[in-house]
């Protein structure tokens, strides 16, 4: 029954989705539908880096590297996978179907790897060490593909077609995606597993003592969230013609911390908004690109001022609506 | 057997010897008292005996076994649960939330069936806040489940840290200053609660309390430090009027107030 009524409603979900595709790409330009995806992959972002950066409290400002690593890892297999897949399916959508996601799970699952190496060894310790780690990781992973000649160095990695990597995204795989991710994120943060997180947050000396395996949670929060930001990487990549190293910079990992601060630190519908936020706002800003720290500063020193908490502090969206009020026990039992 | 054994315990943190040779033993079902003007080295003990430090020489048997110098989350996995001096609750958490925390053993589901919310994982989430609202029951706290942990009264707050370490399904509780920020009414109601633990759920209990009516009305045995080092043992009543304790409370020559925090 659990079975049938979940493949029932994941079905009419991407039907939805397939429809909004069809209509976005009839209504609107090409412009407006490149902001679209962008924000959907920013989602991707927003709510992955939420369950470290505001579920378990453990800062990471280098999550460009992780979706760097998801993005070349993707372009690369999605390469490598095109003859063989073609072979056996034929051309057409179904085998470019499966080449991108099969892309896209690698990309996920080589970003996974990298935090769980860079996530060992930093998050055994308590404090900002991750913080510091993570920096160094995101300038170090861009300063290898910017030298890796594999993957084409500077220039970037266009794959083995001289018209660049083939244009797999599109509306229905971002939000499929999104949708996945803000579905197992969500159900992963409101489960013990999520309560432990949090618990870590709040006062990592209290969890351990209550038998909290901390190191072990922490470690795998992070793999996951930076297999999230793979899988974003793997969408942006499929997004245009190649993989720039300088798609990668620092700023980006700011924008991903601004995304989550702007929404409500561990608010995944905070996430959803900030997301969406940084993405408009972005374009918005175009003709100021030089500005766009300057102004990220700015809007960051305003919201700790007016709204330190964001915009929707720890709470989320549904629960207003959703979340059950328990019923009152009849008469007092306490006694003070 | 003692199911706790502290023998020749040690705890120095560069020139200061915090906890010097203490060793004593808690028999199963004992409520136990440990006391001492502030200072003296009873929270440093607590902390020896959950792990959060590795004491220099001497011994921690629980059950038995040396327990000194593993991982907290390793202690009280096996049974030794603590509440904390200055309250350490999840704060920005719901009440039963902070004490289904502690329930890892009753959540066997992986993270994997978290994230699709399997059957398996639906029925250990209900077992768990079914066995989190007894306790809160147990407690007083039940009608407090949905709010928030850091909006409570101090006193309650004092409570629920004791329902989220009876989650771990312990047999030892550590309870540190308990009665701390209590009036005198809740203060007897933490008596009573005290010994319901002990009678009720065959609990092992340590007190650490600057309250004397709670620790000498609740505590059978109680043990009295000073300077990090053992002065005394014995019955409440023969502490009461043990030389060497009313020295350390009320001092020989010059007079310490130990009423000060």
């Amino acid at each position: 029954m659990r079975a049938v009524i979940r493949t029932a409603v994941a079905a009419s979900v991407l039907l939805v989705i397939y429809g909004l595709q069809v209509g976005v790409e009839a209504g609107f330009t090409e412009y407006v539908q490149r902001i679209i995806l962008l924000a959907g992959i920013n989602v991707i972002l927003a709510v992955g880096l939420n369950l470290i950066n505001g579920t378990t409290g453990q800062f990471s400002i280098g999550h460009a590297g992780f979706m760097a690593v998801g993005a070349y890892g993707a372009a690369f297999v999605g390469v490598k996978l095109s003859a063989p897949v073609h072979d056996a399916l034929g051309p057409g959508a179904l085998a470019n179907a499966v080449i991108f996601n099969l892309a896209l799970l690698a990309g996920a699952l080589f970003a996974g790897l990298s935090g769980l190496i860079v996530g060992m060894p930093s998050l055994r310790l308590r404090g900002d060490y991750l913080a510091v780690v993570t920096l160094g990781f995101g300038e170090i992973i861009r300063i290898l593909f910017n030298n890796a000649s594999f993957l084409g160095s500077a220039t970037g990695y266009f794959g083995d077609d001289p018209s660049g990597l083939p244009a797999y995204t599109n509306f229905f795989w971002v939000f499929a995606w999104t949708t996945v991710i803000v579905v197992l994120i969500h159900n992963l943060t409101f489960s013990q597993t999520g309560r432990s997180l949090t618990a870590i947050r709040e006062d990592e000396i209290a969890a351990e003592a209550m038998a909290t395996p901390t190191t072990r949670l922490k470690v795998t929060a992070f793999a996951i969230s930076a297999a999230t930001a793979g899988i974003a990487g793997g969408l942006f990549a499929h997004m245009q013609a190649g993989v720039r190293p300088e798609d990668f910079r620092f700023e980006r990992s700011i924008d991903m911390v601004v995304m989550i601060i702007v929404g409500g630190l561990g608010s995944i519908s905070g996430a959803i908004l900030g997301g969406i936020f940084v993405a408009v706002s972005l374009e918005l800003m175009r003709d100021l690109q030089q500005y766009r720290l300057v102004l990220y500063a700015l809007l960051l020193i305003v919201i700790m001022i007016v709204r330190p908490e964001g915009l929707l502090g720890t709470r989320e969206l549904h629960h207003r609506f959703w979340r059950k009020k328990p019923a009152k026990a009849a008469g007092p039992t306490e006694s003070a | 057997m003692s199911l706790l054994e502290l023998r020749a315990v040690d705890k120095i943190f560069g020139g200061l010897h915090a906890v010097r040779g203490v060793s004593f033993g808690v028999e199963k079902g004992a409520i136990f008292g440990l006391i001492g003007p502030n200072g003296a080295g009873k929270t440093t003990l607590f902390n020896v005996i959950t792990g959060v430090y590795t004491p220099e020489h001497g011994q921690i048997l629980f059950r038995g076994k040396n327990i000194a110098g593993l991982k907290p989350a390793l202690i009280a996995e096996r049974g030794v649960a603590r509440t904390f001096q200055n309250i350490r609750i999840f704060r920005t958490m719901t009440v039963a939330e902070n004490v289904m925390v502690a329930g890892h053993h009753l959540h066997k589901a992986s993270i994997a069936a978290a994230m699709l919310r399997t059957r398996g994982y639906d029925r250990d989430e209900q077992a768990l806040a079914k066995r989190a609202h007894e306790l809160l029951e147990i407690l007083g706290l039940a009608e407090l489940a949905s709010e928030v942990a850091g909006s409570l009264p101090y006193g309650s707050q004092r409570r629920l840290e004791i329902a989220r370490g009876l989650m771990l399904s312990p047999e030892l509780l550590l309870l540190d200053e308990p009665a701390a920020g209590m009036n005198s009414q809740e203060a007897r109601t933490l008596n009573e609660q005290i010994r319901f633990l002990r009678d009720q759920l065959g609990l092992t209990v340590i007190l650490v309390e600057h309250n004397m009516a709670v620790v000498m009305n609740v505590c059978e045995t109680i043990h009295v430090v000073d300077h990090g080092e053992t002065i005394a043992q014995g019955t409440p009543s023969e502490i009461k009027s043990h030389p060497k304790v009313l020295a350390a409370y009320l001092g020989e020559e010059e007079p310490a107030n130990e009423a000060s925090a």
